[in-house]
């Protein structure tokens, strides 16, 4: 099973780097397909140097006709290549079964970003859509020249041209390139990452001659990972290897101020790497490792008690210096509402910390001694994670061939790149290869964490109750304290050991602006973090980044103004909606569910167990999303059971209706997770969620029985990102479900057990 | 740090002599002394499940388990429960009904539910969730691991 992988089987020199050639590509020009000889007048021997200009970056057609596509971005389970080999497909006029798509990795794809926003097929699905079409206009013009005919002349099936109406006038598009490469240039728009975007002359399909997209191709990956055959980041191992473990504080802010070496002398071969407040050790095995880090006396700091205590968390945020302000919506006299509003509603929301908790501690395998470095990476966005080891030891760009493996867990900027980064500075500092991965403490008390929030909310109304002015005004922590890009050692434990200069991105955001109320203001402020570097507290991207806060906040607040209005939640946000796609999902996800309108609270609900359910209704970056939750609340032990979800779900043009599906599911199995159970608890010296008993997660008894999906296509509409969408909603439709079923607010999150049966207690005394 | 000892480990119907500290969780050796990447370090806590192996048909958490108390025992990982030739009703239900999305967790899943069912499949569905519990999976797959689970419980049982 252990594949000893050697930087000679990534068969890389660094002139085939520069040239771009990939390893996975097999050149066989002039060869004779079906008994004829075709003239290779298309394309070039040598394949173009890696460039988001050049054809060949993209899409490669061998000479047994399969398709490759090189994406710069990876899945995390969703099924991205799937999708994209889907695009391609369609575009190019093959079977699917002839294309796979490669993901992130500098050697063979360009930077597109890596997963990021929901952009894979928003933003990446798009270029490829373009650049495949420019594929197969590149190769039915060449087809035309050779058969003598105008290219409109002409049709393409499976990767066959021929002439209309004359099929046996044809060629493949195996013969016609005869495994060369196009040397075709592309339209390139100067930029990397999620916003690259290169295209030629080609104009895509027209939706309505998808053959390909739209249907449910199954994923690729789930055998390997059912069978125990595939690798996570986590098994590649390298000869030569030594394994590393990174000596975090013991205390947060605290330095070192001594190492006893001698402590692990009887741990043979293990050592102590220190540079600055980077402390590490290294040794043969990985057990060594394990046991050295362990071992290791390493005397502190005193603590500097950087946090506040954890009970006094939200009255901080409230007290905090602004450093940062913004008002993303500010429309209408706000200002003149409350002065002339009947009545004022009022009400504040609190989200917590909460942390990634990967299903494993962060892995990178890095080796210094080979040409170019290598990086094995489970990050998301493994070119700016390559870039960021070119920075921390000073290389050139280009001299590290950053691959993805898939690694223990996901969602957003979790402990992945911090690992690459430490095991680039000790493969440098031992000169080998190094793999480094964490403990479970590591994972879940030092990973960046989602932002601790604070959220206003303010209504005017007037005296039937309409709403006049809307305000909704976050205050928080930073979002990115350290940026989800990980190519600046700044934003990694091992730069900031290193004392790197920091330059955190300071911003928030607010609930899009989709309901039309006369007035409304929309904007929050920025605290400064609790401790500026090396913080286990230090905030960056969880899964659809303070989504879950913002709506926690305003789909309850709405329920609350609907009540006062005297109207069912579902006819309220009717009444407030006016977009078409906004309402149908609403529309759709009330018949779907069954919705039982009533206005307030499910007073008829008797017993131990009380039934509610509620919505929550979010747009997020072109993905819109309806939720109704229905929960059983145990009056006597406080467990909310969140048993039924139902979905209804608008991301434009739908590539694949099952693997959109199962990412739904996923997105509100997470969602449930988040809002009933997750809080990073923390003292005023350190985090204290080290595990899964003090960071517990949703469990199988407690998961959801039901996630009803209902996909409204849109092929006519670009398709939007739809791998954080339906995560939004979930938390304020859990807690409007929850005030169906008890008639009592929850005004923090999450609705742990612990809070809710002191909230019910609270409400009956 | 005990000293190293010599062992004879039984894994996946095949014998492997291994010279290691006897204190060593048995997950380090099947992971990297016998080259068997399909038990994952999750938490090394017994909280999460991603390591489990079948130590005489009992779903056991290798990352708590002493590599020098499984001598003698019978050992199996995912690869040794079922090939895509041949594979085990858990697998093949979890294959159909595409679970794992990471899938870093997915061993722990199969696994558990592998002895679960092999003991007793004719289990309601409140039994197979309960009988999960202690597990752990971040991507929020569980109800495609119920569906998985259901199926299989199904097959074995008729």
């Amino acid at each position: 099973m252990t594949k000893m992988k050697s930087p000679q089987d990534f068969a890389f020199s660094r002139r085939d780097l520069m040239r771009g050639a990939g390893a996975l590509v097999v050149t066989a020009a002039g060869t004779s397909v079906g008994g004829r000889k075709a003239r290779a007048a298309l394309g070039s021997k040598v394949k173009p140097a890696l460039h988001p200009a050049e054809l060949d970056s993209f899409i490669h057609i061998g000479a047994d006709g399969k398709v490759t596509a090189f994406f710069g971005k990876m899945d995390m389970g969703q099924g991205v290549d799937v999708a994209i080999s889907q695009i391609v497909a369609e575009e190019l006029d093959v079977t699917y079964a002839k294309v796979t798509t490669l993901l992130s990795d500098t050697g063979t794809s360009v930077n597109q970003g890596g997963a990021s926003g929901s952009f894979a097929i928003k933003r990446g699905g798009h270029a490829m859509r373009h650049i495949a079409a420019e594929a197969r206009r590149v190769l039915v013009e060449e087809a035309a020249k050779q058969l003598g005919v105008k290219p409109m002349a002409l049709r393409v099936d499976d990767g066959v041209v021929s002439v209309k109406g004359n099929p046996r006038k044809k060629i493949s598009y195996a013969e016609i390139l005869q495994g060369r490469y196009f040397n075709h240039k592309l339209k390139w728009n100067k930029k990397y990452g999620n916003r690259l975007f290169s295209r030629g002359p080609a104009k895509p399909k027209s939706y309505k001659e998808y053959k390909v997209v739209g249907k449910p191709y199954p994923r690729i990956d789930v055998a390997g990972k059912v069978y125990g055959t595939s690798d996570f980041v986590t098994d590649i191992k390298v000869p030569g290897m030594v394994h590393g473990r990174v000596i975090h504080p013991e205390k947060a802010g605290t330095k070192i101020k001594s190492v006893d070496a001698s402590s692990i002398k009887h741990i043979k071969g293990a050592q102590v790497v220190r540079q600055k407040d980077f402390l590490a050790v290294v040794a043969d095995t990985e057990w060594d490792a394990v046991q050295a880090a362990r071992d290791l006396k390493v005397t502190w700091t005193p603590s500097p008690k950087p946090f506040t205590k954890q009970k006094d968390l939200y009255n901080h945020i409230r007290k905090a210096r602004v450093i940062k302000k913004k008002l993303d919506t500010n429309k209408g006299d706000v200002d003149g509402a409350f002065k002339s509003a009947a009545k004022v509603i009022e009400a504040e929301f609190e989200f917590p910390f909460q942390s990634h908790a990967s299903m494993g501690p962060a892995c990178a395998v890095v080796d210094t001694t080979s040409n170019p470095v290598m990086l094995w990476t489970g990050s998301q966005k493994a070119h700016y994670t390559a870039e960021g080891v070119e920075r921390i030891l000073k290389l050139k760009p280009g001299s590290v061939r950053g691959i993805w493996v898939p690694g223990p867990g996901s969602y957003g900027r979790n402990d992945a790149g911090d690992a690459a980064m430490q095991a680039a500075v000790l493969s440098k500092a031992v000169g080998k290869p190094v793999r480094v991965q964490g403990m479970r403490h590591e994972g879940t008390a030092w990973d960046p964490k989602n932002p601790a929030s604070v959220h206003r909310c303010r209504a005017a109304l007037d005296a039937k109750g309409n709403v006049l002015a809307y305000e909704f005004m976050s205050k928080a922590f930073d979002r990115q304290n350290v940026r989800s890009n990980e190519s600046k050692p700044r934003d990694n434990l091992a730069g900031q050991a290193l004392g790197v200069k920091l330059k955190p991105r300071t911003f928030f955001r607010s609930p899009e602006d989709i309901y039309t109320m006369p007035a409304r203001r929309l904007g929050w402020e920025v605290i400064p973090p609790f401790l500026d570097r090396y913080s286990p507290l230090r905030t960056s991207h969880l899964r659809d980044p303070i989504g879950p806060q913002i709506h926690f906040a305003s789909d309850q607040f709405h329920d609350m103004l609907a009540e006062e209005a005297g109207l069912d939640p579902v006819e309220y946000r009717l009444k407030y909606l006016v977009s078409k796609r906004d309402r149908d999902l609403i529309e759709a996800v009330a018949k779907k569910s069954g919705w039982q309108k009533r206005v307030g609270p499910n007073k008829g609900e008797r017993g131990n167990i009380l039934r509610g359910r509620g919505i929550g209704y979010a747009l997020r970056s072109g993905c819109r999303v309806a939720i109704v939750s229905e929960v059983e609340v145990n009056k006597k032990t406080g467990k909310i059971w969140a048993r039924k979800f139902t979905v209804s779900h608008d991301c434009g043009l739908i590539i694949n209706p099952d693997g959109l599906t199962r990412t739904i599911h996923g997105n509100v199995g997470m969602a449930v997770s988040r809002i009933l159970h997750e809080e990073v608890n923390f003292d005023e010296e350190m985090v204290t969620s080290v595990d899964w008993v003090s960071y517990p997660i949703v469990e199988s008894p407690d998961a959801p029985e039901d996630i009803d999906v209902v996909l409204i296509n849109r092929p006519d509409k670009p398709a939007q990102g739809a791998g954080e969408g339906s995560t939004r909603p979930v938390s304020g439709a859990v807690a409007n479900a929850f005030y169906d079923a008890t008639g009592v607010r929850m005004m923090r999150a999450p609705l742990s057990v612990e809070r809710v049966k002191a909230a019910l207690a609270k409400a009956k005394a | 740090m005990a000293k190293p000892q010599r062992m004879r480990l039984n894994v996946n119907g095949g014998h492997h002599i291994i010279t290691v500290d006897p204190d060593m969780p048995l997950l380090y050796a099947l992971r990297n002394d016998i080259g068997l990447n399909n038990p994952h370090f999750g938490c090394g806590l017994a909280q999460c499940g991603a390591c489990t192996v079948h130590v005489n048909g009992k779903a056991t958490r290798s990352c708590v388990t002493p590599v020098g108390s499984v001598k003698g025992k019978k050992i199996v990982t995912l690869t040794g429960l079922g090939t895509p030739e041949k594979p085990h009703p858990v697998q093949k239900a979890f294959l159909d009904e595409q679970v794992p999305q990471c899938g870093y967790c997915v061993n722990g899943w199969i696994m558990t539910a592998a002895e679960m069912l092999n003991k007793n499949p004719k289990l309601n569905d409140r039994q197979i969730r309960e009988g999960l519990s202690g597990l752990k999976c971040r991507c929020g797959t569980h109800l495609a691991i119920h569906r998985a689970v259901k199926r299989a419980a199904k097959a074995m049982a008729s």
